[in-house]
């Protein structure tokens, strides 16, 4: 076994025997799960119970309308006075209460409704008042000038605009949409990845040099061979990991759908909320949408940038490992990794999502540091080849820079104990 | 007797510092050869360059007359002075592990592991984590993973460090062992009396300048005075010292004796010899003690330190 694989192998094992990394990895589906259950469940537990609401229809003409739900439940006080039904209102701490005064008319009425309430009342709430004492009143306009309800009822146009492009391909209205959370779910688990993996490799590098073996592997191997042996062999617990992660939520799925039927969606997608208000149609283009998008080259240069991408941050990681002596002094070099990838994720959910082709979106996706993300983000909505192959250009570019750069860094980097090196310093290094 | 290992006018600079200037040494082949010095005279850099960790910025090294390479690795075995070994990984595996990077076979790495295993009675800590062991038995295990490859050239830095006299000894009768199946040996340490015990060769660094290398007899005898200690049973101590001092220089010495004598250092002009001495000693005096004082390695490493501040 040539020695670049023993260190791989090495790396590979000591990471996934790591309890860390079993817990994560096991445990890690079910921790997200779980922490979907507890939000809704912690939401539903916001929200406590229907809200009850008094009223008081002095018209007596719209109470019929205000039926119960689960969201509210009415209560008549038009028996009451105004000033009995607020104190009761008050004193059994109910959510508000509506007044409908009775005037001339039923207009007059509408225009003079108050609703009372302790605190400021939910704009659904209000708005869900008003559109049921407007309905009865519209119904009742009609009436009276004698127009036949139903038929009106019938005439009333519902609108849903079918999007098409110029070579006449249907498309959804969420087209945009899914491109964007392709795209944005590609960058996120990027840079995720990069963050978490990364500092298993920076990590790996402080522990070799805390337990003082460092000296003995050197002299048996190259650091830069220890280095990429380091990368790559935690990289491959990564994929490992992932490729787990994959399964169990395949297995998810399909337990899902023996058990309960549900139909797996399309992931990546926030789905209930596209198909609240979706019908079958829009959802067969939703599906077509996804299938359209460029899934090939969406994989293949998600493999590209994931690559080149983890691996620039990777050796900048593994420099830093080797320039300290332990975690905690490795915050001060945390700011060239962590300043771009947010740089990136934001670019790429504010900018890119804005306009996919603008010049804040070209030029981070032609950046080596923020390329990976933002380009990542900019690829279901199409990009000019040249850009691609200019990005790649460069990030490919940077990469053997960079790996050249922590090399050297960490071939001193790694047999310097006890001082605590400035950016001033690591230069100085370079000339060694 | 020619020599395994060559450094000529090595020189490495690290920004202003110069951690080594021009320095070569020679070590034999089949000899143990102290490196010493004060601590920060360049003696790691020395050894991380025989260990190609470090490149040096002029000079070259020779092993067994050809430049190094990094095919040399497996010739080389290295005990750092500062060691240790992945604290959550088994005994077993990290041996194995270790032996492997040195180019062995995992087969050959593993018989060899068996049987130093079973030489130091260690055999049961195979699957043992490194963090459940002492620091002393991690030394073993370190000592074991160094020479297992069987390196035509062994360097040690300070290997008794950690170990307890027992162990220290069972470590040295194993260095002696290795040297006598054909390994030389590079021993950097600051206890003087194991050089004294063991090494043949020397070469002694201060501030990045190598000031003294060669034979450890030959060093000796280049830095003996021609004194002689000499422990006398006269009549009259005061006559007999009055008529010695005007022959000789003469300073009192002291060394344990068990009755009453007159105890003298006693040194002579390069043209007299001991017989000399003795013969006017013992026409005068009972001689009950007459060695040549020679000098111990402490003395001449100290001596030579202080000469060159």
């Amino acid at each position: 076994m040539s020695k670049l694989r023993l260190i791989m192998y090495r790396e590979f094992i000591a990471r996934i025997r790591n309890k860390t990394f079993i817990m994560m990895t096991f445990l890690g589906p079910l921790f997200a799960v779980g922490m979907i259950a507890l939000i809704s469940w912690l939401t539903s537990v916001n929200s406590d119970g229907p809200k009850q609401i008094a009223f008081i229809d002095e018209t007596g003409s719209f109470f019929l309308n205000f039926r119960n739900s689960e969201e509210v439940k009415y209560i008549n006080y038009t028996d009451l006075t105004l000033e009995e039904a607020k104190d009761s209102t008050l004193t059994k701490n109910l959510y508000g209460l509506l007044y409908i005064p009775k005037k001339a008319s039923h207009k007059e009425s509408t225009e003079s409704i108050q609703f009372y309430a302790e605190e400021a009342p939910d704009f659904s709430v209000l708005n869900s008042l008003e559109k049921r004492i407007a309905d009865k009143l519209t119904v009742q306009n009609y009436k009276k000038q004698g127009l036949d309800v139903a038929a009106i009822e019938d005439a009333i146009a519902e609108v849903r605009i079918q999007v098409e492009n110029f070579s006449g391909e249907k498309t959804s209205k969420y087209q945009h949409l899914i491109k964007m959370a392709f795209g944005g779910a590609a960058g996120y688990l990027l840079m995720m990845f990069v963050i978490i993996y990364g500092n298993m490799v920076m990590r790996s590098v402080i522990e070799e040099k805390t337990n003082r073996i460092i000296e003995i592997i050197i002299s048996s191997v190259k650091p830069m061979e220890l280095m990429m042996g380091k990368i790559l062999g935690t990289s491959f617990a990564g994929i490992l990991q992932f490729i787990i992660w994959v399964i169990f939520g395949l297995g998810l799925l399909i337990t899902a759908n023996v058990f309960f039927g549900i139909t797996p969606e399309p992931s990546g997608v926030d789905s209930s909320i596209l198909l609240q208000e979706s019908n079958p149609q829009e959802i067969q283009l939703l599906v077509q949408d996804i299938l359209k998008l460029p899934l090939g080259t969406l994989v293949i240069f998600f493999f590209i940038y994931f690559i080149c991408g983890y691996f620039l941050y990777s050796a900048i990681y593994a420099a830093i490992g080797a320039a300290v002596d332990s975690e905690t002094d490795s915050q001060q070099f945390m700011l060239p990794i962590l300043l771009p990838l947010m740089l990136g994720v934001y670019v790429g959910f504010f900018s890119v999502l804005e306009d996919p082709h603008g010049v804040v979106a070209v030029t981070f996706s032609m950046i080596p540091l923020t390329s990976p993300i933002v380009m990542l983000m900019r690829i279901p909505f199409g990009v000019p080849w040249w850009q691609i192959i200019v990005s790649i250009g460069l990030l490919v570019g940077s990469l053997i820079f960079m790996v050249w750069f922590a090399g050297k860094i960490y071939r001193i980097g790694i047999l310097m104990y006890g001082k605590k090196p400035s950016y001033k310093e690591l230069l100085k290094w370079l000339k060694y | 007797m020619s020599n395994l290992l060559e450094v000529r006018s090595a020189t490495k600079k690290f920004g202003d510092f110069t951690a080594l200037n021009n320095v070569s040494i020679a070590v034999p082949k089949g000899s143990i050869f102290g490196l010493l010095g004060p601590n920060g005279a360049g003696k790691t850099t020395l050894i991380r360059i025989v260990n190609q960790i470090t490149l040096p910025d002029a000079g070259e090294v020779l092993l067994d007359g050809a430049p190094l390479e990094p095919i040399h690795i497996k010739d080389i075995g290295y005990l750092p002075e500062e060691r240790g070994l992945y604290k959550s990984m088994k005994v077993g595996e990290q041996a194995l592990y270790l032996a492997q990077l040195k180019g062995l076979s995992k087969k050959e790495a593993k018989e060899r592991l068996t049987y130093w295993f079973d030489k130091f009675d260690i055999s049961h800590w195979w699957n043992k984590k490194i963090q459940e062991l002492s620091k002393g038995m991690a030394q073993k295990v370190q000592f074991v993973v160094t020479v297992l490859h069987r390196p035509k050239l062994l360097i040690f830095d300070e290997p008794f460090s950690g170990f307890d006299p027992i162990n220290a000894n069972v470590i040295k009768d194993e260095i002696l062992q290795l040297r006598d199946e054909g390994a030389t040996i590079i021993f950097s340490t600051h206890r003087m009396e194991s050089v004294e015990e063991l090494c043949d060769h020397m070469a002694l660094i201060h501030k990045s300048n190598k000031i003294l290398e060669g034979k450890v007899t030959d060093i000796k005898r280049a830095y003996k005075s021609n004194t002689f200690e000499v422990g006398l049973i006269t009549e009259d101590n005061n006559t007999i010292l009055q008529s010695l001092q005007d022959k000789f220089s003469v300073v009192p010495a002291d060394f344990k004796t068990i009755d009453d004598q007159l105890k003298l250092k006693i040194s002579l002009d390069k043209n007299v010899s001991s017989n000399e001495l003795l013969s006017y000693l013992t026409s005068n005096a009972q001689v009950v003690r007459f060695n040549e004082v020679i000098p111990s390695v402490n003395e001449i490493f100290i001596n030579t330190i202080t000469d060159n501040e």
